[in-house]
């Protein structure tokens, strides 16, 4: 689809971008604060032990021990890892801070003029953005910044919404109607406007947009959430399975020190998903924003991903925005060249689409060549009265229009009845049967031949709902057509459903009835009889150019006002679900290998037939333990990028995308530690440092 | 191994397939309060049963009613086999004239015979009139078993229905579930048995004079009847201290068979009860499935480990694997088979001693039961306990197709998984908690009859089994001291409720919800990718779990073994 190609991104700052990984690194100390990791189970339980593990080496320090510079490793190698989880949450936060402080700036330094009274727009008083309440009036001039969000209530203006789109072309704001919200930190470009406020400091779009981009207010998904209890059960188990060790050691007559029995339990607790989890959350948010969507919170990111109904508004979304010629047929005794000639000339000073896809039309199938039009030419406007539109040429009177009218026009130039072809009434029939609107065309006293006018679907849209239909997503079409029409459309677009003649009410029943049937909707929409529509969908996205209350039902809100784009909304959804399961996966597949690591070596004192189990190879019980812990630090920086990217999502069904993803991460998660715990440990070995 | 051997194990496989779809519709017909062909003979006294205990058959309870009944129909069976079990001296059937039993065993056999566990730290021909064995113990066989069944129902009737207030109601189910599945059935099969040449009586035990002119007194009793419930309903706890392999408790090979398939019977049977009961057959059989390739793994383990002996075994010039321990009427295939069936489901009788299994044979029967005994399970308690495990794993493998995840229709949320990881937590707890405490108190640790990973691994097996609720003993651990009845009364109690009540919570948070129809999606539950994905967690979740532990008993012990010594 053309617009996805010409959309515009918000700067995409990588990972070895200076300016996010060096605060990162300042914000991985700063995050050590336990009141700040207490919020993630997996990360604060690590850090209680490396806490713990750092005094006992201190003690050890302090008193002589043994294995002090193996105690070290560890101690200093569990420190890394949790710097490298707090490291990849502060790389996530610092992306979307980048873009906060350009939006920042725009806030700041903002004075309004507040008008004094209601009824005169010439007094005002001029105070700061933040001293504006909601209720005020606001005026603004051609060079003003609008102080807050709120609704035109006098004037037309064009304003500049780089601030928040990233688009400059200005738009045309106005009173009344469908385009008359405006946005805090857009820029008035020409003429005055009178605004109502709508937000009370602190809470305008742009304060909103400036702490979601930022990540401050985030709150855990409910997906989240789930996934977090899952990873604390897992975190127990192993608190038992490790902390029952000390005891069986002593019975087989060993002894196990703390540092390698809180090794054994780091490396076995799901750190890697752990130290990820935020950051994938964050860079979720944060890809929807690069995309010029606005999530109003997290909750909606993931429903978009669970999202099983589609409901898309045909015109713009699945068809161009107007009619267009695809045929003309004319009446026997009329050659098609003949009509095709009429038919341009009639539409020569028509600038409606309908009249340019009807010249398009005549050159390209029925090869007329367009000529100057014929001095004295008097061009006839459509009017809703006639419903015809022409020209008068000389003696020649071209008229287009709706058949009753052109009928009508015939009769009238003829001055008598005149019988309409059967093959034109057959012709008109046909095209309202398949879903066109039949536009007669006539000369004089003579009716030429019919027009056929229809919806032409995008290009590739067919495609796109059958991706859909292979993500297990329906689609419907919404159209204030009758059912005819729609249905004719419905199945060249390839849709699933469609609601003909559309009202409101309709939208919010079909809604409400997917939802009792344990559907998740999502949908986009700008007007403000849109809104409870969007409120009651699972994921409204409004359209940026849409009104106020639009923009407040819904929980998206889309910059670039595309409406196509609810479909990459849903796969920015899945990835986010995928990304988590998938690292979830490997974090737990990764543990086999860790276990053939350790128990052999943390055994070997005592019972050294264990020594079978070292399929690795490992060179020493020290170095195994500290492979192992190495491995499982260094695999967390060598998983942010993918966290922030996301896994790749592919409409292949879920079977397929679950063996695959399966293949990757469970089994890659089993098979990649034992050659990593290896490597490593060939490295630690050649440098002597176990 | 022998071919004779697989085809003993194929055809049990084979006809435990075949009856699953047979008694899973007609269980699936009781539950849903439809007519049976028995409904002549056993409907009236099921209305007369209501109506003696003030039911109203068609009023139904949430979760929480659902739960609170059956904890306090066990307060009242509690309190009546213990009373029973101290009392057993004065009340009549006592021909043998057993004194009471002490108060710690008694708790200890109350619980056990509660929780559907059936540990016995006691001999039940030395120590049990047949009053209590009837009375008390037969009776806590046939209700702790249909306890278990109707949790089980009520968990699925959970995942079946959609935005529903109740699960069903626990006097009716645990009415029907009596009258309808287990009755008939024993009756039926106490006639096999007796037919077999089980004794049936209440006379008294016999004195005999052996040849070599001794005095015998041969112990019996009405065995037949409790055989048949301890094996239908996964209880395990023998007449006969002995248990299965007992002459007058396993009487022939043919006995053996029987008995081995109606340990699996109701549990497969459940399987497919929750297929019928979602509304897809297909579902149960992907269950049954997963349980099915990690019983063959066992059984494959269990009977190549004992066929093949050790090489000491070899080298002393004994051949044909490692009969130690086992009833030279059975041989190999039927004790190695007869020991992975009863700790995959919670059974625990036992045929041969396990004890004198190898290492690694014995392990299996250790692995069985710290997976929570799933792979078909306890009647009942296998089910939920797999639905726990599908619920997990659903849940990381739903995330990976990118959709909150599904399972039968019902979101997978964090209610649920809170839930279940509370369930699934408790196992390691008890089982390595107290197999830690265990093995450093010296009271506990003079109970062992070997030193070293052998001794370890009594220890992990007693806690395992009753944690599990098996009640198989690996033998050469002395229960019967007052650790090890509070101790493991607790671990018997904890694993059975802690287990319960997370699932009827779940059973009520899925009933309450929608169902959401299944799309492409969805990622499908009824393939071969999702069973492989099932047994994988499992395997992972729970081997990593106990792999430490294990490495410390069987496995060492096996490697010990192979560089020549033995414990």
């Amino acid at each position: 689809m053309e617009t996805s190609k010409v959309r515009k991104r918000m700067p995409v700052s990588t990972l070895v971008d200076p300016k996010i990984v060096l605060p990162a690194i300042g914000q991985s100390f700063v995050k050590l604060d336990p009141r700040t990791l207490v919020k993630n189970p997996v990360m604060f339980v690590l850090e209680v032990v490396t806490v713990l593990t750092t005094v006992l080496l201190l003690r050890d320090i302090v008193q002589g021990g043994q294995s002090l510079a193996f105690e070290l490793q560890i101690v200093v190698w569990l420190w890394f890892t949790v710097l490298f989880a707090n490291f990849a949450e502060a790389v996530a936060e610092g992306r979307g801070k980048a873009q906060a402080d350009t939006l920042r700036q725009t806030r700041t330094q903002t004075r309004a003029k507040r008008l004094l009274s209601a009824d005169n727009p010439e007094r005002f008083e001029t105070v700061a953005a933040d001293d504006l309440r909601s209720g005020d009036l606001v005026v603004c001039e051609a060079g003003d910044v609008i102080p807050g969000d709120g609704d035109i209530i006098e004037g037309v203006a064009s304003v500049n919404e780089a601030a928040i789109t990233g688009e400059s072309a200005p738009v045309i704001r106005e009173s009344g109607g469908d385009r008359s919200a405006v946005t805090g930190g857009t820029t008035v470009i020409s003429d005055r406007i009178v605004v109502r406020i709508t937000s009370s400091p602190g809470t305008s779009f742009l304060d909103r947009m400036i702490k979601l981009v930022e990540g401050a207010e985030r709150q855990k998904t409910p997906n989240e959430i789930a996934l977090t209890i899952l990873l604390v059960g897992l975190t127990l188990i192993f608190v038992f399975a490790t902390a029952t060790i000390p005891s069986y050691a002593l019975y087989a007559g060993g002894s196990i020190s703390v540092v390698v029995l809180v090794a054994l339990f780091v490396t076995l607790i799901p750190t890697t998903i752990g130290a990820l989890l935020s950051a994938i959350g964050i860079a979720g948010m944060d890809r929807l924003v690069r995309f010029n969507v606005l999530a109003m919170s997290g909750r909606a990111v993931e429903a978009a991903g669970d999202v099983d109904t589609l409901l898309l508004d045909k015109t713009g979304t699945i068809t161009f925005g107007n009619r267009l010629a695809t045929e003309i047929i004319p009446v026997p005794g009329v050659t098609e060249r003949e009509a095709a000639e009429a038919a341009l000339l009639a539409s020569d000073a028509d600038e409606t689409a309908e009249g340019r896809s009807i010249i398009a039309l005549a050159q390209d199938k029925y090869n007329v060549r367009r000529e100057a039009a014929p001095a004295g030419a008097k061009f006839i406007e459509f009017s809703a009265m006639t419903r015809l539109s022409g020209v008068d040429a000389g003696t020649r009177k071209l008229r287009k229009g709706a058949i009753d009218s052109v009928l009508k026009f015939v009769r009238e130039q003829a001055g008598h009845d005149v019988a309409e072809p059967a093959a034109f009434r057959a012709a008109v029939d046909k095209i309202a049967r398949s879903g066109g609107t039949p536009l007669g065309l006539a000369e004089n006293g003579r009716i030429l031949g019919v027009i056929h006018l229809k919806d032409v679907v995008k290009p590739d849209v067919k495609d796109r709902f059958a991706a859909l239909r292979r993500m297990g997503i329906k689609t419907v079409m919404i159209t204030g057509d009758n059912p005819v029409t729609a249905a004719s459309i419905a199945s060249e677009a390839g849709v699933d459903d469609f609601i003909a003649e559309a009202t409101p009410e309709d939208k919010l029943r079909y809604i409400r009835n997917e939802q009792s049937n344990g559907r998740l909707i999502a949908m986009c929409g700008d007007g403000t009889n849109d809104a409870p529509a969007l409120a009651q969908a699972d994921v409204g996205v409004a359209m940026q150019t849409g009104t106020q209350a639009a923009r407040e039902a819904g929980n998206m809100v889309d910059l670039d006002s595309d409406p196509t784009k609810l479909i990459e909304v849903v796969e920015i959804g899945k990835q986010l679900l995928m990304t988590r399961g998938s690292l979830t996966t490997f974090s737990i597949a990764n543990d086999v290998a860790k276990y053939f690591a350790i128990i052999p070596a943390m055994f070997a004192a005592f019972y050294p037939q264990l020594g079978v189990l070292n399929i690795m190879g490992l060179s020493s019980p020290q170095s195994a333990i500290l492979s192992a812990i190495i491995f499982n630090a260094l695999i967390i920086i060598a998983l942010i990028p993918l966290a922030l990217k996301g896994v790749k999502y592919r409409p292949i069904g879920a079977a397929a995308l679950l063996r695959q993803n399966l293949l990757v991460y469970g089994v890659g998660g089993i098979v990649l530690p034992f050659i990593g715990i290896k490597a490593i440990d060939v490295i630690v070995t050649a440098l002597h440092l176990a | 191994m022998t071919a004779i051997g697989w085809v003993q194990i194929i055809l049990y496989c084979a006809i435990i397939v075949a009856l699953t779809p047979l008694l899973g519709g007609y269980m699936t017909r009781v539950f849903n309060g439809e007519r049976t062909f028995l409904a002549p003979v056993l409907r009236p006294v099921e209305v007369l049963l209501y109506r003696a205990g003030g039911v109203d058959e068609k009023s139904e309870q949430g979760w929480l009613a659902y739960t609170v009944a059956m904890l306090l129909f066990h307060v009242g069976g509690f309190v009546i086999l213990y009373a029973l079990l101290r009392l057993q001296g004065a009340l009549p059937f006592n021909p043998a004239g057993m004194t009471g039993v002490p108060p710690d065993l008694s708790f200890n056999t109350a619980i056990s015979f509660l929780t559907n566990t059936n540990w016995q730290n006691y001999g039940g021909e030395s120590t049990l009139s047949y009053l209590v064995q009837m009375l008390g113990l037969t009776h806590q066989n046939f209700l702790s078993a249909a306890t278990g069944i109707v949790l089980a129902v009520a968990l699925i009737r959970g995942f079946a229905r959609a935005s529903a207030k109740t699960v069903g109601n626990f006097w009716v189910d645990i009415t029907r579930c009596t009258l309808y599945v287990l009755l008939p059935i024993c009756v039926v099969y106490t006639l096999f048995l007796v037919w077999q040449g089980m004794p049936q009586t209440l006379g008294s035990y016999i004195d005999a004079t052996t040849l070599e002119g001794a005095k015998q007194t041969i112990a019996v009793g009405p065995v037949a009847s409790q055989v048949a419930i301890k094996m239908l309903g996964t209880n395990g706890g023998g007449f006969f201290n002995a248990n299965a392999a007992h002459p007058f408790e396993n009487p022939t090979a043919l006995s053996n068979f029987v008995q081995m398939l109606s340990i699996f019977a109701l549990g497969a049977a459940l399987t497919n009860v929750f297929g019928r009961m979602v509304g897809n057959p297909r579902q149960g059989w992907a269950i049954l499935a997963a349980m099915g390739v990690l019983f063959i793994a066992g059984v494959a383990v269990c009977y190549w480990a004992e066929a093949n002996g050790t090489h000491i075994l070899s080298s002393l010039g004994l051949s044909g694997g490692n009969m130690e321990g086992k009833e030279v009427r059975f041989g190999i295939v039927a004790s190695a088979l007869f020991a992975v069936i009863t700790t995959a489901a919670s059974c625990g009788a036992v045929n041969a001693m396990h004890d004198s299994f190898t290492a690694l044979g014995g392990m299996i029967p250790l692995i069985n039961m710290e997976l929570g005994e799933i792979v078909v399970g306890g009647v009942g308690a296998g089910l939920y306990g797999m639905l726990l495990f599908v619920i997990v794993t659903v849940f990381v493998a739903g995330l990976m197709v990118g959709r909150t995840p599904e399972y039968v229709g019902k979101k997978i949320e964090a209610r649920e998984v809170k839930m279940a990881m509370l369930a699934i937590l408790i196992l390691p707890l008890m089982m390595l908690g107290w197999t830690a405490v265990a093995v450093v108190y010296p009271p506990a640790v003079a109970s062992m009859a070997n030193a070293g990973p052998h001794g370890f691994s009594e220890v992990l097996y007693a806690y395992t089994s009753m944690t599990a609720n098996n009640g198989s003993a690996f033998a050469g651990l002395t229960g019967n001291t007052l650790f090890y009845n509070l101790s493991g009364a607790v671990a018997m109690f904890i694993g059975r409720f802690w287990m319960i009540v997370p699932a009827m919570a779940i059973a009520g948070a899925l009933a309450a919800k929608k169902s959401v129809p299944p799309s492409l999606g969805t990622f499908p539950t009824t393939g071969g990718l999702f069973v492989g994905l099932l047994v994988g967690v499992i395997l992972i979740v729970g081997g990593l779990t106990f792999f430490p532990a294990l490495a410390l008993g069987p496995i060492v012990e096996h490697l010990s073994m192979l560089a020549g010594s033995v414990f």
